[in-house]
Formats: C-alpha cells, structure tokens, sequence
C-alpha cells in the first residue's frame, strides 16, 4: 500500500512537471501578453510598455522565467496576480467558496437525483418512465446550459420576478437566506445537465449488475424483490459511479464557466477566463497547477475508496 | 460647488466666454453641472442611501499611478482627486488646487517654463492625515521614479526643480514649454507620501489594494470578482457626497449587464453600458431613464502607411470614396453614431467643423484609381507597379458588429477592384506587438486621440512617435508630414487656447487631406440608470463616466 502511494505520488510530480511547463509554454507562445489590455489607453506608448515590460521581467528569456517561476512554486510562492497585485493563492482562495457553494449544491442535486433515475430507469426498462427520461436526458444534454441560464433568468427574473437575476448575493444583504434564492437557479441549470449524465451512467451500470448471476441467486433465496435491490444490485452499481464521482471533483473546484458567466457568479470558471483575456499567466499557470493537483488527487481518492469496497481491486 | 466657480479660469474671462458659446453642443448633453444648480431638489444633508454601478470589466488596479483600464479610472475619480479636473465645456477647475495656473494669473510664466501651484488648505486623506505640497511633489517623482511601474511619463519627465515653498504652494521649472501638461496633470491623481514613501517597493504595496485618498469616497471593501465597496468620506472638501455607500459591480457580459440593469440589480448602467440593438426596448423601461451620450471614441480604419499599396493618396481617398458610412450607421448601428471627418470629438472646443465632407460614390472611388494608374489585373484585382491593392483588416474577434461593418466594406472595395481580406485576432494579440510594432495592415478600432480635453496629438500623428523606427509614441500607422510635425511643435509649445485652437484646426485639415485614418463616425454611447438618481452628468473630457459619483445622489 505505502508503495503503492509512493508510486502515485512521483508519477504525479512528473505529470505536474510536464503539465506546467506545456502550459507556460503556450500561455507565452501567444502574442500580445500581459500589457496588451493598456495598448488603447489614450497616451499610452509603445515605450511605456517597454519599460513596465522590463519591470515586470517579462522580457527575460522564457526558460528562466519558467525556473523561476517553478522555483518559487516549490518554495510555495505561487506568484502574483498582474491584474490586482495579489498573491495567486488568494486569488484562487476567493474564488473558490463561490464555486464550492454553486457546484456542491448542483453535484449533490445531480448525484441523488441522477442515481434514483438511473435505478429506476433500469428496474422499469422500456416503461413510460425509462423512455421519457431517456428523451429528457437526451434534451438536457444536447441543449447549451446558457441557454437554459438565459430562459430561466429571463421567466422566473424579468416575468415573474420570482428569483434574482444572478450574482451570489444581494449586497448589503449576506444571509443565509439570501444566498439560498440566489444559488436556487444557477445550481438547477447546472443540474440539469449533470443529473442526464449522472442518470445515464448509473442506469447502464445498474443494468449490468441486474442481470448478473449472484442477483438471481439472491432472488432464488426468496428476499423481497426490494432487499435484491437495495443490497445486491445498489451497492454494486455505485462502484463504478465512484470512479466517475472522483474524477468530479477537479470539475467541483474548478468551477462552470458558462454557468458563472451568465450568472455573474464570481467562482473559478470566470477567474479563468478573466485572468486568460488579461493574459494574467501568474493566475492562469496557478490555476492550471491547481486544477492539475485536484486531477491527480480526485483519481487517487476514487482508486483508493473503489479498492477499498471492491475486494477484487485490492491493492495489496 | 459656488467656490469650484469663482476659482474657474484657466484663460481670461474673454477666452472663456469664448469657449463656453463655441462649445455649445457640448452643453446640450452636460446641462449645468459646475454652473448653476439645475436639480429639483436640495441635497441630502449627510449621505444616505446606495446606488450600485455595474461595470463591463472588472477594475482590479487602484494604485492611479500604475498602468490602468478605462473602468479602474473610474474607481480613481471616487477615491482620488488631482490638482484639477476638466469639466464637461473643456474648461480646468481647480480640485486639490486652489487655483488653476495661467499665464495671466502668474502660475505659469510666459516663457511657460516656470511653474507656481497654489493649494487648498482644508484637505486630508482619508486617514485624516492633512494634505499639503509635499505629497504633490512626492506624486510628481514617483511618476520618473524608474522603479515605479508608472503608466506614463510623457510631461512628468520635463519636471525639474520641484520646491515646495510652503504646505500650500510648490513650484517646478519645465525642461521645455509644453502646454498639454495642464490635462496630464488633470489626469494624474495625487498619492500620500506619508503611505507610500516608507514602502521599499511601491509596485506591490499594500496601499495598492486598500488605497487612501482626498477623494469623495473612501475604501470599504473589495470582493475578487464580484464587486467593490466604497463609503462617503463625510469631510470631503467638495461638493457630496450624497451616497453613503458607491458600489462598482463587476458584470463581465453586456447582455447579463442589462439584463440586471432591466431587473433592477443595478442601479447605473456603467461602461460599457447598454448595446446599440437593445436602444428601441431600453428607452420603454419603466422605471429607467436611458439616453444617448456622445463619447470621444472615434471609430476608424486605421491604415498602415508602411505598406506599399496606401502609399499613393489616391488609394486612400479611393478607399475613403467606397466607404458607405451611413448605411453601416443605419444598417449596423441602428441610426445612433454620428458620421465625422476629424480624429477630434465634435463637442471639442478644438474640433474643426470645415473639413470637406466625405461623399459615398464608387464611381468616384474607380476614377481616382483610374487616373493614378491602378489597373485590374486578370483576376479583377487593381494592380501597378507590381503592387495588388490587397490587404487584411484586423479588428478583435467577437465584437459581431466590427465583424459585420468588415464583410460590408469588404464587398464595397469588391467592387472597384480592391481585395480585402478579413483576418481578425483575440484582443490581447490585437493590440500587443501586432498593434504597436506596426505588423498589420488595416485594422477598424475606436481610439480617442485627445489627453483629457486637450488636443495634443504628438503621440499619434508625429513623424518622431513611430515605433519601430525607433520613435517614441503611438504613431502605429506611420503617418509622416513634416507640415503636421511642425504644427504639433508650435501647438505643444502654446498656452493660448485661440491660438492653439487655429494650430489644432489645420492639423485636422491635413489628416483629413492626407487620409492616414478614414474616420467612419463619433461613437455613441446608450448610457441608463434608474429614474431617482440625480446628479449624473456625462464629461467628454473624461473617458468615464463616473467621473464625478460625488454628486449621484436619489432624489427624496
């Protein structure tokens, strides 16, 4: 076992290796850079930027800019933000509450709604029920999330007045409460989507285990026909949701883009496009390190909490 | 605001009179503001209430000094205030100076070389420390500080000899006379020393996140990518605030930015405010009061004269001939921007309204390049000398109505023979080197050309501003006219407005000859807010919108 994590762990120094230095080289293979965002301002010269370029030491030749920068990562200082002056990590620290809070919400509305449709999908095949949420899976996922932000903000904001127009908060106002109205749309849009995957996957698994010879044994045993599901056929069918799960929560921290875009939400995703339109590569090689880190951490967990139910995975 | 008036004078009375009635159009959108009271009712007696603005683009700098956007200057008009500030006619008041220097009034010598600023005496940061001449010069050197990750240094680096002769008053002698420098300094917010000169290093200091100010307004709070807060500094020397709390909200997409300003989620639609195909609904809102401001912005092809094919003027006045403004205004921007033949804002008092007025006519267009010897080739594409009149147009990807004017001009140079192919690039590799080191050759961009209200434009037409012949400027088309090089000297080195108003008109009359721009039209801005906000006036001069938030207020 210990081995085994020792394994993981330097293949996934590697990975962060080969991960950052692909990344900085794209970021600084683009042209324009950092200080483009200034090029209109009336009075600006190119002469200027020269300078401020020189300041800021973007025009070191790119190899040591990256060992410096790896440098400092190791030592902990992940750098700073060019657009606001604050460290990387802080920037990251802000914007993760909100996107924890929009897509715990959703993950856990997808998860326990997802898995109960899937379930039933496959106990009841071919019925009313399995065809119509096929359909309605198949509309959720073909459909762009915006789109659905953009109805809803528009039916329950502007018609019916129901439901904020977006943002997490109202601000002057920061209770509990308060931040329920707010995450209510965005988190079913985002949900929509995930419970049509979540449903999917947990219906094709739940059919592979139902046909499985130790389900008819149980059922050959005489136990009710509920016993058969919720012991035999659940607990095997979530096995490889668990994999999925881990591979999740990359995307649990890394926040939705399109979602936090039309929602004003100020998570992660919209970190990432802001600090990438900025050409902010202090924030945008953070937050890829970081998204990378979660990657390689959400598989370890899932390979090690599937070894540890399924006793054919077992490590050792 | 009365002694905002009585110290108003940056030119003798005649001059200003003068400029007031010539810059009447002006007056029409900016009713009144430092004149006369013009709103119903009384100010508020201490600040009360909230209004939130909602931004396009996040302001994320707060350092004034450091390299800045649009929307961080509107943050600094909150926080910060400058020796002066121009108001909506164009004319100087005085803000943390008592008095605007003049050649008459003895502030600026008549060789222009010696300077004499005289400043309030009732004005402290927002920590209570009091302002006085020593953090003017404190500001004035850390612009040259070559540490400083300062955004500009053109004027500053003429400052000589800074003295300060008592808290209130400090002179300085100028390497050479240079009359833009009143509007960069109008544009240079003042800092306190006694914050930033014990800091080693001012780039990252942590005044740089939580800066202290004169300004109306003082910092509360900030929240990463959502919003900002600030709350009425209640010993704020000028006129307001009436707010209690200013609020700048982030809003990164302008549909989501009027969908909240239509849902009331924000109280002001700040920049970049409502787009042009939203108008007709907008102006029906209830509740809402939407209007149409004139900005400096003025939208051009921008030639690159490094290229052989614009060389020849009968190109460009072929190109300019094919240019079917109105239908892109009527077509493309539902009627609202207004056409121009000047890089210079209408309501400017520098404006020259003469200037022959372009004329759509393809025939014409064919002609001129008839007559200079630019025949079609086998492919129907105009050639001499070797040279096709072929190009690309660059403008930044996404802005849909950019993109369509480009397909319409596209096929109206089709036409007569000149192929233009569209080659469009995300903003930061727009106007990074590709931009400022001259690599394309047309692009369709808003620029506005002036400093603050002054008409210098040395940076942009100057033979000696090209980059990459090793000038120092924005010159990025590298337009070259000795005779405009020359006016741009003789109006650098004027103080009079008349004067430099008569040197400004015929720096005009040669772009418009020489066509390095084909002006298109004078932007147009939608601008909304909800009806109970008073005080909101726009300022031509100032490249937000929010440059005086002091005065918002809701009315009772």
């Amino acid at each position: 076992m210990f081995g085994y994590l020792l394994n993981r762990l330097w293949q996934s120094i590697v990975l962060l290796v080969i991960v950052s230095i692909i990344g900085f080289a794209v970021l600084n293979l683009i042209p324009g850079g950092p200080l483009s965002q200034f090029a209109l301002t009336p009075g600006m010269t190119q002469e200027a930027m020269d300078r401020i370029a020189e300041q800021m030491g973007l025009n070191r030749p790119l190899p040591v800019q990256y060992l410096d920068w790896a440098w400092r990562l190791v030592q902990g200082d992940w750098g700073t933000s060019y657009r606001d002056g604050q460290p990387v990590l802080n920037v990251i620290g802000r914007h993760v509450f909100a996107t924890l809070l929009l897509m715990g919400t959703s993950t856990a509305i997808s998860i326990a709604i997802g898995t109960w449709i899937g379930i039933r999908g496959a106990t009841h095949r071919y019925s009313l029920f399995d065809y119509t949420v096929t359909v309605g899976a198949m509309i959720a996922l073909s459909i762009p999330t915006f789109w659905f932000g953009l109805v809803g903000i528009y039916i329950f904001s502007l018609k019916l007045g129901w439901l904020p127009a977006g943002n997490m908060y109202t601000i002057g106002d920061g209770s509990a409460l308060n931040y329920l109205r707010h995450l209510i749309m965005p988190s079913v849009v985002l949900s929509l989507v995930n419970v049509a995957i979540w449903s999917r996957y947990m219906r094709t698994a739940t059919l592979d285990v139902i046909n499985q010879d130790f389900v008819k044994t149980a059922r050959a045993k005489g136990l009710t026909e509920r016993r058969v599901l919720m012991k035999h056929v659940v607990g095997n069918a979530l096995i490889p949701m668990i994999t999925l799960a881990g591979m999740q929560l990359p995307g649990l921290l890394g926040g939705a883009l399109v979602t936090e875009t039309v929602f004003t939400w100020p998570g992660m995703g919209r970190l990432f496009l802001d600090s990438l339109g900025y050409n902010d590569y202090p924030v945008v090689m953070g937050l890829l390190m970081f998204s990378a880190i979660l990657v390689l951490i959400g598989n370890l967990i899932a390979d090690l909490v599937v070894a540890a139910v399924d006793p054919r995975t077992r490590l050792d | 605001m009365t002694d905002k008036i009585r110290n108003a004078s940056t030119t003798t009375r005649r001059q200003a009179l003068k400029m007031m009635a010539l810059t009447g159009v002006a007056g029409i959108f900016a009713p009144n503001l430092l004149g006369k009271p013009a709103f119903a009712d009384t100010p508020p007696s201490k600040p009360t209430g909230r209004i939130v603005i909602g931004f396009s683009q996040e302001p994320t700098v707060f350092n004034p000094l450091m390299p800045r956007i649009e929307v961080d200057d509107g943050v600094h008009f909150s926080l910060f205030d400058a020796l002066f500030r121009i108001d909506p006619e164009g004319r100087f008041q005085p803000a943390l100076a008592a008095e605007v220097p003049t050649t008459e009034n003895g502030g600026i010598s008549k060789d222009g070389l010696e300077w004499r600023i005289k400043l309030r005496d009732d004005v402290k940061w927002h920590d209570g420390t009091p302002f006085t001449a020593e953090d003017v010069k404190f500001t004035l050197e850390l612009v040259v500080d070559p540490n400083f990750r300062s955004w500009r240094t053109a004027g500053h680096s003429l400052v000589r000899n800074i003295t300060v002769v008592s808290p209130t008053e400090l002179t300085w002698q100028m390497e050479t006379a240079f009359a833009p420098y009143l509007s960069i300094l109008a544009d240079t917010f003042i800092v306190p020393k006694h914050v930033l000169e014990p800091e080693q290093d001012r780039n990252t200091a942590p005044f740089n996140n939580a800066p202290i100010g004169t300004g109306p307004f003082k910092w509360a709070n900030r929240v990463a990518g959502d919003h900002l807060e600030l709350v009425a500094n209640p010993d704020y020397y000028g006129e307001g605030p009436y707010v209690e709390r200013l609020v700048y909200k982030y809003i990164p997409d302008l549909t989501v930015l009027y969908t909240q300003f239509k849902s009331g989620d924000i109280d002001i639609i700040g920049s970049q405010y409502i787009t042009p195909d939203n108008f007709d609904e907008a102006k029906k809102l209830p509740g809402k009061v939407v209007n149409l401001v004139p900005s400096a912005t003025v939208e051009c092809i921008y030639l690159n004269l490094g290229r052989p094919q614009f060389q020849d003027p009968a190109v460009r006045q072929a190109i300019y001939a094919a240019l079917d403004k109105q239908t892109i205004i009527d077509a493309l921007y539902y009627g609202l921007p207004t056409p121009t033949e000047s890089y210079m804002p209408q309501q400017s008092f520098y404006y020259n309204p003469d200037l022959p007025k372009h004329e759509y006519n393809l025939e014409r267009a064919r002609e001129l390049l008839d007559g200079a010897g630019w025949k079609p080739g086998s492919d129907g594409i105009r050639a001499k000398d070797g040279v096709r009149l072929s190009f690309t147009n660059s403008t930044t990807s996404g802005n849909h109505l950019r993109e369509q004017t480009q397909q319409f001009i596209q096929q109206s140079l089709a036409e007569i023979g000149i192929e233009m192919s569209i080659s469009n690039l995300p903003p930061a590799v727009m106007w990074g080197e590709y931009w400022t080191k001259s690599q394309f050759d047309t692009v369709i961009v808003g620029i506005i050309f002036m400093t603050g209200a002054d008409p210098d434009v040395t940076s942009r037409f100057h033979s000696g501003a090209i980059t990459i012949k090793g000038g120092r400027g924005a010159n990025n088309g590298q337009y070259a006219n000795e005779e405009v090089d020359t006016l741009l000297e003789e109006g650098g080195r004027t103080f009079d407005p008349e004067a430099r108003r008569a040197i400004y008109n015929k720096v005009q009359e040669k772009i418009r000859a020489d066509l390095p721009l084909l002006p298109i039209f004078q932007t147009v801005t939608v601008r909304g807010h909800k009806a109970g906000i008073e005080g909101i006036v726009p300022n031509i001069n100032t490249r937000i919108d929010t440059w005086h938030a002091a005065a918002y207020r809701w009315k009772k």
